[in-house]
């Protein structure tokens, strides 16, 4: 196997695995992905709970299909390149 | 004799008037509390953001709640979503057009089924709903809490009257052009909304 080849498959498999485990550790979101998270605070007085936005990321399923995405076509680039032992044979 | 008891009828009658009359409630709340929260709840696909731009006077009165009326505004451009892009598209032409249709307005003109208890008042409003330029007639159930002499508590240095407003209904997206086209599978018709208003009556 050239070096190249076993570097995409290595590359796919990392950007696969820190994708998925990005996407677990920021809490599985399962919508869209958000750069802003609602934060409520109660007004003691009115009762009303007022909504503020935080600047955050929090990738959704969007995000981890675009990285799955990218992960397979780093695996497909890889088949382009042929094992050393069948360049050798022909 | 008869003239003392006539002046201080007419005093009475005077003072009774006074404290009787209409209070104006400014609903621009300095700390930013107010807010109004939407809902589209799809099969595939369920949106939720919030309105924070709220303004608008209310006239209450205290001891006849049911006469209460006004005019809320919503500023289109505050409605917010945490997906940028789909914040984007919400508004955009196809959807709410905040370009050209910079507000959101509700007029409350008459409170049907009203009870009273304490300081609490509950209602129907029937009022006129414009959205994105497009004006229907609006039932909502609302719940009005007349909070007397608490201003001072949320603004120091003020002394005046709160009223907190809510009311949850719901609208149809269709009924007022909101890209219609859109499928209901993805996009709900139905608009849930949800609004927590406080305004306020300040003395001098």
């Amino acid at each position: 196997m050239t070096l190249v080849k076993r570097m995409l498959q290595i590359l796919a498999l990392v950007a696969a695995l820190a994708a998925a485990g990005f996407w677990l550790a920021a809490g599985a979101n399962r919508g869209w992905t958000k750069t802003s998270v609602p934060v409520k605070t109660l007004d003691e007085v009115l009762g009303i709970e007022g909504i503020t936005y935080e600047k955050r990321f929090v990738p959704g399923l969007d995000f981890l299909g675009a990285a799955m995405l990218g992960a397979g076509a780093l695996a497909g680039l890889s088949l382009l390149f042929r094992n050393k032992r069948n360049q050798m044979t022909k | 004799m008869k003239k003392i008891f006539h002046t201080l009828f007419a005093l009475t009658a005077v003072s009774a008037a006074a404290f009787s009359a209409p209070q104006t409630f400014d609903f621009k709340d300095p700390k930013g509390v107010n807010n109004a929260v939407f809902t589209l709840d799809a099969p595939l696909e369920a949106i939720t953001g919030s309105a924070s731009g709220i303004s608008g006077t209310v006239e209450f009165d205290p001891s006849d709640p049911g006469v209460a009326k006004g005019k809320i505004v919503v500023a289109a451009s505050s409605l917010h979503v945490p997906n940028p892009t789909m914040k984007e598209h919400l508004h955009g032409g196809q959807w709410l057009d905040v370009a050209k249709h910079g507000e959101i307005t509700f007029e409350a003109k008459t409170l049907k089924n009203v009870k009273t208890s304490g300081d609490t008042t509950t209602a129907d409003v029937i009022g006129t709903l414009t959205i994105k330029g497009v004006t229907k007639e609006v039932i909502a159930p609302v719940k009005l809490t007349y909070l007397k002499d608490k201003l001072g508590q949320r603004v120091p240095n003020l002394k005046g009257d709160l009223l907190v407003i809510r009311a949850n209904f719901s609208i149809k997206r269709s009924d007022y052009g909101i890209n219609p086209g859109a499928p209901v599978d993805k996009v709900s018709d139905t608009i849930e909304l949800k609004l927590s208003i406080a305004g306020a009556s300040p003395r001098s």
